[in-house]
């Protein structure tokens, strides 16, 4: 674990480099004496916005996203594989064949029933 | 250096976060002075000597200036979204071996801590998105969602790839191997190349650089989720984009390039250069290249690549069983 000491103090530092540029920004802005009623409107090219923007509507690619996370669970599978088909040799190769192509059949019956179209 | 670990790690950490925010800050100049030349313009000029000054006239700019948060936005989202963006831009660094003693860690899950963080970047994109309570910028949050789900499968399985060759997932043993055995684009017929191309490409997808810049569309989009940013968080996005660039450019260049492998010259000077050249290739195609649809992408990624990379996997399996 103390390799991970770096990474830890790393990314509290990267984590502070933006609040911190916030925080200057802070000090150093100039505030507008008068502000206009209309400013902190939502821009909608100079018009008055339609009403608001949180609405229910169709994302078009909602069973792409459930395949994303069919394939993103498939990844976690095949990193250990990845690291350990070296050590293991033909055994592993012949074994990762079956499960891709067990996968491609299903990517394939996915793409035949139309969940890969933006509908 | 001091032997306690925990002060090592906040010096390291300090100086490698110092020299990649000033590298983003030049690289911005770099990029409108190549973009200037390849639209036969001039790019920056007034502010020092050939304009290299400009990034310090905008830092200054955009911090003087007023952060406006709109009256409908979901305030404290619509505060989170920029740091969190550059945070998760910035975090990839630390597994990336700039030469062999300078990494903030090599840790032995490097490749993966790699993928885990620049993919969630996706996320604080959608939270702009959301949070700014504008058409434009939500559509914008929606098409980067979209975008997400294509590019990451090829993405990580062409990132997969040396792991395979290497028999590692550090970055360092990474590059330790191919300083042995030969940098990956070339080792491992064919292979290595095409995961190389696939893994660039994805990573534009990534960094919502052309022909993948789909969120931000500036023709049809405005801004995209940026579209209600003003000042210096408009500014955090802006360099969360450019150090993305950057690292990933550095990430390409660890896993397929030798890292800072070279003769000659010294390891940190190849890593650079190797970097350099890719950020330069990254911006060449950013004024080049067209855009592409959401629905385009979609399907190159899905239709095309995911077959492709997971045949390359096998394809590199199979080149390591024979090899050894």
């Amino acid at each position: 674990m103390q390799s991970w000491i770096p990474v830890l103090v790393y990314l509290a530092i990267a984590s502070s480099v933006g609040v911190v540029m916030l925080g200057a920004a802070r000090v150093l802005r100039v505030r507008a004496r008068h502000v206009p009623p209309t400013r902190a409107a939502t821009y909608e090219c100079g018009e008055e916005p339609a009403g608001k923007a949180w609405i229910r509507f169709h994302p078009r690619y909602y069973l792409v996203a459930l395949v994303f996370v069919l394939f993103d669970v498939e990844t976690v599978f095949l990193a250990p594989w990845a690291l350990a088909t070296r050590a293991l040799g033909g055994y592993a190769v012949v074994e990762m064949v079956v499960f891709v192509a067990v996968l491609l059949l299903g990517w394939v019956y996915a793409w035949r029933k139309g969940a890969l179209r933006w509908q | 250096m001091t032997n306690d670990p925990w002060l090592r790690a906040l010096l390291e950490g300090a100086a490698v976060v110092t020299a990649l925010m000033t590298a983003v800050a030049w690289i911005t100049w770099l990029e409108r002075k190549i973009a200037g030349r390849i639209q036969s313009r001039l790019g920056p000029t007034m502010v020092g000597p050939f304009g290299l000054l400009q990034p310090l006239a905008d830092a200054v700019k955009s911090m003087q200036k007023e952060s406006i948060v709109p009256r409908d936005a979901d305030a404290l989202l619509f505060w989170l979204a920029p740091p969190l963006t550059l945070a998760l831009a910035l975090g990839t660094a630390a597994v990336i071996p700039f030469s062999p003693g300078l990494l903030a860690s090599d840790v032995d899950i490097g490749v993966l801590y790699a993928l885990a963080l620049s993919g969630l970047l996706s996320f604080p994109i959608w939270i702009a998105g959301w949070a700014s309570n504008n058409k434009y910028s939500l559509l914008g949050g929606m098409r980067m969602v979209a975008q997400g789900i294509s590019y990451e499968i090829p993405m990580v399985l062409s990132a997969l790839v040396p792991v395979v060759l290497a028999g590692t997932l550090s970055m360092g043993g990474v590059v330790r191997h191919q300083a042995e055995h030969g940098w990956f684009v070339v080792s491992a017929p064919g292979v290595g190349f095409v995961a190389f191309l696939v893994f660039l490409l994805t990573a534009l997808a990534e960094g919502n650089r052309i022909p993948f810049d789909i969120p931000e569309a500036e023709s049809e989009l405005v801004a995209g989720p940026t579209t209600e940013y003003t000042a210096i968080q408009w500014s955090l996005f802006a360099a969360a984009e450019y150090a993305h660039s950057l690292l990933a450019s550095a990430i390409a260049a660890t896993l397929f390039l030798g890292g800072w492998d070279g003769p000659v010259l010294p390891p940190a000077v190849w890593m650079v250069l190797k970097t350099g050249a890719l950020f330069l290739l990254i911006t060449w195609l950013r004024w080049s290249l067209l855009r592409l649809r959401s629905d385009q992408l979609m399907s190159l990624c899905w239709k095309l690549l995911v077959p492709l990379t997971l045949l390359l996997l096998l394809g590199a399996g199979t080149w390591v069983t024979l090899a050894t």
